[in-house]
């Protein structure tokens, strides 16, 4: 599937819900089968402070491929991470750098990236496409 | 709505006073309960604000023309209707200001001109970062000392604690009078009476005390007390600043410009009178005349009864919460205001938060802006419900079934 497809697809599996309750479940979900990032590799160079919430970013490139690992305090917010990585993970980096994450306000999480949200991950996604110019 | 025999209190009718109340959030009925961090406004104050722009909106206090003396007189009516609701002894007294941050600014400011180096400032541990950041800034500037009075962990003053830190050398003590985070209403009567006895002087943070309070600054004995309009059911941009004329006098002006000054030549500028002195440039004129407005609105009611439908609530809701498996009621001092603030091991603020937003029910999550106090806590923050007179016994029926719900979706 190319970046473009996951994110279509993300949307299409978020159509199926029509309460809210339902959508979070389904994040919360998504938040608790993501692995979490062990506490002694937490250090202060992966974390990405937010005012209500703390994300944790690492990141590997591989065979032309990146590959990201993400943790966050609050299930939520690491719920959401959890589709972005389903989307960023295994794409090369230039087209990460490129990306245009519409999904985030196709499925209605908009306001969770906003900067004024401060739970990290509008600085997390600024983070991701860094890495990823790193090594483009 | 001049008022000697007092209004009934009936909260359906109070209700009705208040639009913003009466509307759905995705598709529920909207539970407000961030009352701590701004009120609601009733239509009495929106007809007020409506009328200032759509009506008598001129510039104040040099205008020959009519609807300049008009918006004037609004202007200075609202300070005298101000002044007397918290009994301070004039106008010249109340100083309008953007809000409680920048009270206390300008006194940090102004009056801490006045300091000199080794001078102590007294805070307390449970205070808001607005009552904390500008302290700091000053200390740094004037090599002054910044003191701070311990809690205990249910959230109280450690009065012997204060006691210690008073000492000649003690100039300012900066105080909230009600805990944004933990409730706590201080003994700040006993604390003004003791600073005084060591001849500093006493700041009191009201801003989450003039909604719930009768404030009688007079009977305090306090030398400066601060609040925000919005938190009071006026508009936000605008608070005030009280402050004992003999020490008003004193101070230097905060910041220059228009309407604070006498007379301006290139070579000197001599200050205008109190208040004025501290207000320069064109105020918010709107703001001050709709404060007024609200104060005269709340001031229909007899405020024991506001205090006694807050209490019942915040009881009802703190005595239903702690029912909770690992339920942490952060804030549990015997004398509280309608706050109550919590944590769920296990689950995080912003997650519950989240959750009951979509619920329709507006809480705070957070730090609240008193990381020293999550600090003291080792917490990452609460979700805080904050009442106001206007909320309902049902409407906390319904919040405690969404935080049921919430924490059996994230546990």
């Amino acid at each position: 599937m190319t970046l473009e497809e996951k994110q279509l697809a993300i949307i299409e599996e978020f159509s199926m819900f029509d309460d809210w309750m339902d959508k979070y479940e389904y994040i919360i979900e998504l938040g608790k089968d993501l692995p979490k990032i062990d506490d002694s590799k937490k250090s202060d160079d992966k974390l990405i402070t937010g005012c209500q919430s703390n994300v944790w970013l690492d990141s590997n490139f591989d065979d032309g491929k990146m590959t990201f690992f993400a943790d966050s305090d609050a299930i939520i917010t690491k719920g959401i991470i959890g589709l972005l990585i389903q989307v960023l993970n295994n794409e090369k980096p230039e087209d990460i750098a490129k990306s245009d994450l519409h999904f985030i306000n196709g499925i209605g999480l908009h306001e969770h990236l906003s900067p004024t949200r401060s739970n990290g991950l509008a600085s997390m996604v600024k983070k991701m496409k860094m890495e990823a110019l790193k090594v483009c | 709505m001049e008022s000697t025999a007092k209004r009934k209190f009936s909260v359906r009718e109070i209700r009705e006073d208040f639009p913003a109340l009466r509307q759905l959030i995705y598709g529920k009925n909207l539970i407000y309960f961030d009352n701590g961090a701004t009120s609601q406004k009733p239509q009495f104050v929106l007809d007020a604000i409506n009328r200032y722009y759509s009506k008598d909106n001129a510039n104040i206090h040099r205008g020959v023309h009519y609807l300049s003396q008009k918006s004037t007189s609004d202007y200075e009516d609202a300070r005298k209707f101000i002044a007397n609701y918290i009994n301070a002894n004039s106008t010249n007294e109340i100083i309008f200001t953007k809000g409680t941050t920048d009270g206390i600014n300008l006194v940090a400011s102004s009056f801490g001109e006045l300091l000199k180096e080794g001078d102590e400032i007294i805070i307390s541990a449970m205070e808001h970062h607005s009552n904390i950041v500008p302290w700091q800034m000053l200390c740094e500037r004037k090599k002054c000392v910044l003191r701070v009075i311990p809690i205990t962990k249910k959230g109280d003053l450690i009065i012997e604690e204060y006691e210690k830190l008073l000492s000649s050398k003690t100039k300012l003590v900066a105080l909230t009078h009600i805990s944004n985070t933990l409730g706590t209403i201080n003994p700040i009567k006993e604390i003004i009476e003791k600073a005084h006895l060591v001849g500093a002087k006493v700041l009191i943070d009201g801003a989450q005390s003039i909604q719930h309070k009768k404030i009688d600054v007079k009977d305090l004995n306090c030398d400066f007390f601060v609040f925000s309009s919005h938190k009071v059911f006026g508009p936000t941009g605008i608070g005030v600043l009280y402050g004992k004329e003999k020490i008003l006098e004193k101070m230097p002006p905060y910041q220059g410009g228009g309407d604070m000054i006498k007379k301006v030549t290139f070579e000197k500028t001599t200050y205008n009178e109190l208040p004025f002195k501290f207000e320069a440039g064109t105020p918010h004129i709107a703001g001050g005349i709709c404060l007024g407005k609200a104060l005269e609105y709340v001031s229909q009611f007899n405020m024991e009864d506001i205090e006694n439908h807050e209490m019942m609530l915040a009881d009802y809701a703190q005595d239903l919460l702690s029912t909770f498996e690992d339920m942490n009621i952060i804030g549990e001092s015997k004398k509280k205001t309608s706050v109550v603030s919590f944590v769920v091991d296990g689950v995080h603020p912003f997650d519950l938060g989240t959750l009951l937003d979509k619920q329709g029910i507006a809480v705070r999550t957070g730090h609240h802006c008193t990381q020293p106090l999550m600090d003291f806590y080792k917490i990452p923050g609460t979700v805080r419900a904050s009442f106001a007179f206007y909320n309902t016994k049902e409407e906390i029926d319904v919040f405690i079934a969404a935080v049921e719900k919430g924490i059996s979706m994230l546990k």
